[in-house]
């Protein structure tokens, strides 16, 4: 078995098993450290489809600055095994089934592709910042524009809400 | 050369989609079904870069010089500054509500109903 399939199923593995860590571990600080976990599989993925800089991006945003943020509010609300929510045992397993059930659905209906993704390195470099960051810059800079105004509306938006003075507003 | 199909990556993405939507449904703590909401995204972006290498190998078979699927991984690229902004809101509403009503608990958020 050559390396970079090797890789591919290790990976694979690694995000399936951290994903599944998150849903069940009951404690909010390790499930957000199983998702960062999961964010490095995915971005090894990302490595292996020559997507270099979405790998970098992926670490730098995701597993970065989200998951701090979210680790962040964890601890900033003391939260720990002993106050976490838990739900009765039929809406579980009411979950675990429909949610197996849109599985097998979407792997019956998508299971008759065909087409390859190739792992070895060497064609094409469109993953890299010349590339992307030329495209980005000519045929898509009013999207880019517009994302910036969109983080400006983001910032005005949780400064407002996380004022003291809203909270009295709507309770 | 070593081909992977596509159904592999296929498969993986919805196995995290499913995993996302399965955490969604049994959690009651807002930060974890807001955390399984970031992983059904990044099972999408998988699949799209997927899908965009799966094209890029395509055209690459005609020309060398090819640069298709750049779009799908700019597309990825604005999901994230998406996703990011969304995080930051997301994140001062679950803050407000916790002052508020001093716990994280969707059940205790039904009162939206009233």
């Amino acid at each position: 078995m050559p390396v970079s399939e090797m890789l591919f199923w290790f990976l694979t593995a690694l995000a399936l098993f951290s994903a599944l860590m998150v849903v069940f571990s009951s404690n909010p600080v390790h499930s957000v450290l199983w998702l960062i976990m999961v964010f490095f599989a995915i971005s090894g993925h990302y490595i292996l489809m020559n997507a270099q800089f979405l790998a970098i991006v992926n670490l730098i945003v995701y597993a970065g600055a989200i998951m701090v943020l979210f680790l962040f509010v964890i601890m900033l609300m003391n939260m720990n095994t002993e106050s976490e929510p838990q739900k009765s045992q039929w809406m579980k397993m009411a979950a675990a089934i429909s949610g197996g059930a849109l599985m097998l659905i979407m792997i019956a209906a998508l299971k008759d592709n065909v087409g390859a993704v190739s792992k070895t390195s060497g064609e094409g470099s469109i993953g890299l910042i010349k590339n992307l960051g030329n495209v980005l810059f000519t045929e898509y800079v009013v999207p880019f524009e517009i994302s910036s105004i969109l983080f400006l509306s983001a910032m005005v938006g949780a400064v407002v809400l996380g004022k003291k003075e809203s909270s009295k507003i709507v309770s | 050369m070593q081909v992977m199909p596509i159904n592999y990556y296929i498969f993986l993405s919805i196995a995290l989609f499913t995993i996302g939507i399965v955490g969604v449904l049994t959690r009651r703590n807002v930060i974890i079904i807001f955390m399984c909401i970031e992983l059904m995204l990044n099972a999408v972006n998988v699949l799209l870069v997927a899908f965009s290498k799966m094209h890029h190998l395509n055209a690459y078979a005609l020309d060398r010089a090819t640069t298709a699927g750049t779009e799908a991984q700019l597309f990825v690229f604005f999901i994230m500054v998406v996703a990011a902004a969304e995080v930051t809101v997301g994140l001062a509403i679950i803050v407000m509500l916790y002052r508020n009503i001093h716990s994280v608990d969707i059940n205790f958020l039904n009162r939206l109903k009233h």
